[in-house]
C-alpha cells in the first residue's frame, strides 16, 4: 500500500492556513478512502476533511488547536509495517530550515506542531505567527503594489487567477496568495519569477512589522491607550480582498426609492397563510432582482480584460453579517425559484453560516449580489462590489414616512435601493433601468408571485 | 576514437555488422557497383561480394519484400531507400508486413529489417524529395524509428538496429553525411536504442531537437548564452521508442521547453513530446510548452521559400525567448 500524506487541503480560493479544530481519527485508527479525518477552520467555514487514502492513520503530525499552512504535511496514512520515517523526517526536516536563518529570531520558538511548509527557500514567505492568522506581511506588501498600480486583478477570467502551473506550485508551497500578486508573463500569467519576487521581496518589511505584532500575543495593560487585536481568518480575508475591488472596480452608484405599502401588505398575508414558510422582505428583494436580471443581462455581468462574461443564469450573492465580519453565501439558479422557496433557501444558508456550516462551494460562483441593513434603520447606503461581479445592490430599511400624493398628505412605506455597478461593464443609464424594473415589481408585488 | 564523417561512420558500422554475422546482408538500389548515391556502401562490394552487397532494380516495394522475407527466415538484411521518400512506395510492405508479422504469427516470425537512407530537408530538392518521413512511421505499431544526428550516434545507433530483432526505420541525412566527429572504433560499440542525450547543459529552458534542427538549436543556444538565457538541448536519437524520462527529467529541472522538428508540425513529434512533458510535468511547467515546425506546406524549391519553410536558429531563438518569457512580451 502506498503512503498517504495527509496535506492541508486548498478548501477556498483565499485559503492560505486553516485550523485543525479536531481530529475525528486518532493515530492508530483504520481509515477509508473518503472518511472524515479532521474538522477544519478556514477563513470561511468549518470543513469537513476526507481521506484521500486508506489504511491507517499513522501520524498526526498537527494537533487539534493549531494552524497549517495548505499544502503542508499534517498526518501520514499508510498500512502498519510501512516505513513512513522518510516522510515524516521531511517535515520534521524542513523544521529547523523554516526557522528563519536570521531574518526574524523571533519565530524560532513557534510551536512544533505547526508543520513547516515544505520546500520553500525563503523564510519570510511564512507566516509571521501561526497564532494571530494575519497573512504574511509579504503578500500584504504586494498588495499594496497592487492596488497602487490600479491593476484589476481580480476580474480576469471570472476570478480565476492565470498562472503558471510552476508558479501554482510554489505559491501554495509558500503560501503566497496568487490572487495579490502582479503576473509579469504574457496577459498577465504570473509565472514563477513573480511568485518568487513576492516571497522574497518582503524580508525586510517582515522585520520591521514584527514589533508592530508582538503586542498581539499581550493582553491589553490596564490604562493602555490603545489595544492591537489580532486578525480572524474571516477578517483577514476581507481585509485582503476589499481593496481588490475598490482600487481597481471603478464603482458608480444609482439610488432609488421604493414605495413598500403593497408589499408589506402582502406579505403579511402570505406569512399570515398556515402551513407557509415565513417570507422576508429581503426574500421580496431577492425574487424581484432575479426577474429583473434576467430582463436586464448587462447588469448580470463581469468584466473579463478582454469581453464582458454576461450571465444566463442567476446566482444570487446574499451577505449575511457575522459577529467577526460578513460573508456571502450563494443561492443558485435564484430565477428558476418561486418566493417560498427563495424564503426557506435563504433562511437555511443564513443560518448555516451563522454555524459556519457551509460547503466552499455555496460560497462562490455568484453573479449578482444583496447586502441588506435594512434591520439597522439604516436609510441607505452603498456596498463594495465583491469581483468579479459587475454590481451589487444596498438594501436599507423600510420606512415610515410622509408621502405627498394626490389625495394630499399621507403615510407610506418607502425603502432606499442603492445599486453599485462596474463601470467597466455597465452605464449609469443601464443601473437606472434596472433599479427602475426593481421597483415596479416591488411595488405591484402580485408579479412576483406569477 | 577517431574522427571520421558520418558517411564514414554509417560505413564503418556496415562493415563491422557484415563481418560480425554472415547473416547480415545490404540490398538496394546501386549500393553494389556504383557504392552507393551518397556512397555509404562505399567498398562494401568488393569487401563481401555480390551475395551480400545486391543491387536491385528500381523497385522499392519488390525489394522491401525480399528484405522482409528474408528477414523472416533468418537473415537480418539493411535495405537501403536511395532516399527515404522513395519508401512511400513500399509503405505496404513496411507498414502491413514487417510491422505486423510478429505480431500476426503470433511470435512465430520476427523481422529483423533494417531500412535506412536519408530523409529530412536537405538543400533545394524540393517538394517530393525533403520530406521528413520519421512521422509516417513513428505512428505504425511494430516499428521502430531512429534518427541519428552525429557521426558517432549513426555508427553506434546503426549497429544496434541491424542487431535488433525487429525492424527499424532508419533515416540519416544529406546535411549530415559530411559532417565530422569522433567515433570509437571498438567493434562492440553500439547505443541502445530508446536512449536520448543531453547535448547541451542549461538551466532555463529545455529544447528537444534532432538531426540538422539540433545543430540549429545549438547555434541558437550559442547565441542566447549571450543574453543569460542557460539552454540544455536533449536529442531523443531515437524516435519509437522515445526516452520520455530522460526529456522529463530536463524538463523538470528548467521548467520550459521548446520542441524543434522539421517537418509540418501538425500531429507532428513535437506535439508528441509536448503532450508527454503536459501529463507527466504539468506542476514543473512555468510555461507553456512551444513549437517549432516547418510550416505546414509542401517545401518549395527556391532557396529563400525553402528557408521560409524550414525552422532556422532566428526561429528557434526566438520560441526560446518566449518560452523565457524574455521577449518583452507582458
Amino acid at each position: 500500500m502506498p503512503v498517504t500524506k495527509v496535506v492541508m487541503p486548498k478548501l477556498s480560493e483565499q485559503m492560505e492556513s486553516g485550523k485543525i479544530i479536531k481530529w475525528l481519527k486518532k493515530e492508530g485508527d483504520r481509515v477509508q478512502s473518503g472518511d472524515i479525518l479532521a474538522e477544519v477552520e478556514t477563513d470561511k467555514a468549518d470543513v469537513e476533511m476526507e481521506a484521500f487514502g486508506s489504511g491507517v492513520l499513522r501520524k498526526i503530525l498537527v494537533a487539534a488547536g493549531n494552524k497549517a499552512p495548505v499544502g503542508s504535511l499534517i498526518g501520514v496514512i499508510a498500512e502498519e509495517n510501512d516505513d513512513i520515517g522518510a516522510v515524516v523526517a521531511q517535515a520534521g526536516s524542513g523544521a529547523p530550515a523554516a526557522a528563519p536563518s536570521g531574518a526574524k529570531p523571533g519565530m524560532a520558538d513557534r510551536p512544533a506542531a505547526v508543520p513547516p511548509q515544505p520546500k520553500s527557500e525563503d523564510p519570510a514567505a511564512r507566516k509571521p505567527s501561526p497564532s494571530t492568522g494575519s497573512e504574511s506581511p509579504g503578500s500584504r506588501r504586494v498588495q499594496d503594489a497592487v492596488a497602487a498600480a490600479s491593476v484589476p486583478q481580480p476580474s480576469g477570467d471570472g476570478g480565476r487567477v492565470k498562472a503558471s502551473p510552476l508558479a501554482r506550485k510554489i505559491a501554495a508551497q509558500s503560501g503566497v496568495d496568487l490572487k495579490l500578486i502582479q503576473g509579469s508573463g504574457p496577459g498577465g500569467r504570473i509565472v514563477r519569477r513573480d511568485v518568487e519576487a513576492a516571497s522574497t521581496a518582503p524580508a525586510a518589511a517582515a522585520v520591521a512589522a514584527a514589533p508592530a505584532l508582538r503586542p498581539v500575543a499581550q493582553p491589553a495593560a490596564a490604562g493602555a491607550e490603545y489595544e492591537d487585536l489580532p486578525l480572524s481568518p474571516m477578517r483577514s480575508a476581507i481585509a485582503r480582498r476589499m481593496p481588490l475591488s475598490k482600487a481597481p472596480v471603478p464603482h458608480f452608484y444609482v439610488t432609488s426609492e421604493v414605495a413598500m405599502d403593497r408589499a408589506w401588505e402582502l406579505r403579511e398575508e402570505l406569512n399570515g397563510l398556515e402551513g407557509q414558510p415565513k417570507i422576508s422582505v429581503n426574500d421580496f428583494i431577492i425574487r424581484a432582482c432575479a426577474l429583473t436580471l434576467l430582463q436586464h443581462p448587462g447588469v448580470n455581468a463581469s468584466f473579463q480584460g478582454e469581453s464582458i462574461r454576461v450571465f444566463h443564469r442567476v446566482h444570487m450573492g446574499i451577505a449575511v453579517a457575522l459577529e467577526e465580519g460578513l460573508i456571502t453565501p450563494v443561492l443558485r439558479d435564484v430565477h428558476a425559484k418561486s418566493l417560498a422557496q427563495i424564503a426557506v433557501e435563504a433562511r437555511d444558508l443564513a443560518e448555516r453560516a451563522r454555524q459556519r456550516k457551509l460547503r466552499t462551494q455555496e460560497l462562490s460562483g455568484a453573479t449578482f449580489s444583496i447586502s441588506n441593513l435594512g434591520m439597522f434603520d439604516v436609510r441607505d447606503f452603498s456596498a463594495i462590489i465583491n469581483p468579479p461581479e459587475g454590481a451589487i445592490l444596498a438594501v436599507g430599511s423600510v420606512r415610515r414616512v410622509p408621502v405627498v400624493s394626490d389625495e394630499g398628505l399621507g403615510v407610506g412605506r418607502r425603502m432606499a435601493l442603492t445599486i453599485s455597478c462596474d463601470h467597466r461593464v455597465m452605464d449609469g443609464a443601464m443601473g437606472a433601468r434596472f433599479l427602475q424594473d426593481v421597483k415596479k415589481l416591488l411595488e405591484e408585488p402580485l408579479r412576483l408571485l406569477v | 576514437m577517431a574522427v571520421m564523417t558520418y558517411r564514414e561512420a554509417l560505413n564503418l558500422a556496415l562493415r563491422e555488422e557484415l563481418t560480425r554475422d554472415p547473416n547480415v546482408f545490404v540490398i538496394g538500389e546501386e549500393v553494389g557497383l556504383y557504392e552507393g548515391a551518397y556512397k555509404v556502401t562505399q567498398g562494401l562490394l568488393k569487401e563481401f561480394g555480390p551475395k551480400r552487397i545486391v543491387d536491385t532494380p528500381i523497385a522499392e516495394s519488390g525489394f522491401t519484400g525480399v528484405g522482409i522475407g528474408a528477414a523472416m527466415v533468418g537473415l537480418r538484411p539493411v535495405v537501403e531507400m536511395m532516399t527515404f521518400n522513395f519508401a512511400l512506395l513500399a509503405l505496404d510492405q513496411i507498414v502491413n508486413s514487417a510491422a505486423k508479422l510478429h505480431y500476426m504469427s503470433g511470435g512465430q516470425y520476427n523481422v529483423p529489417l533494417v531500412i535506412r537512407g536519408p530523409g529530412g530537408p536537405a538543400h533545394q530538392l524540393a517538394a517530393q524529395h525533403s520530406q521528413s518521413m520519421e512521422v509516417y512511421f513513428y505512428h505504425v505499431p511494430g516499428l521502430k524509428v531512429v534518427r541519428p544526428s552525429t557521426p558517432m550516434d549513426a555508427k553506434g545507433l546503426l549497429k544496434a538496429a541491424i542487431r535488433d530483432d525487429n525492424p527499424v526505420i532508419f533515416i540519416e541525412s544529406e546535411t549530415l553525411y559530411n559532417v565530422k566527429g569522433e567515433v570509437p572504433e571498438d567493434p562492440d560499440f553500439v547505443i541502445p536504442l530508446g536512449q536520448a542525450v543531453v547535448r547541451r547543459e542549461g538551466t532555463d529552458v529545455t529544447v528537444v531537437a534532432y538531426m540538422g534542427m539540433m545543430y540549429r538549436a545549438m547555434e541558437a543556444a550559442e547565441e542566447l548564452a549571450k543574453d543569460g538565457i542557460s539552454v540544455e538541448i536533449v536529442d531523443p536519437r531515437s524516435l519509437q521508442p522515445l526516452d520520455t524520462a530522460t526529456i522529463i527529467g530536463s524538463v523538470r529541472k528548467t521548467h520550459r521547453a521548446v520542441v524543434v522538428e522539421a517537418g509540418a508540425g501538425f500531429a507532428g513529434m513535437g506535439s508528441e513530446i509536448a503532450t508527454e512533458i503536459t501529463e507527466e510535468a504539468f506542476d514543473d511547467l512555468d510555461a507553456p510548452v512551444l513549437r517549432v515546425t516547418g510550416a505546414q506546406a509542401p517545401m518549395p524549391y527556391a532557396r529563400n521559400l525553402e528557408r521560409a519553410k524550414t525552422p532556422t536558429k532566428e526561429k528557434i531563438a526566438d520560441a526560446i525567448r518566449r518560452v523565457c518569457y524574455a521577449n518583452g512580451s507582458r
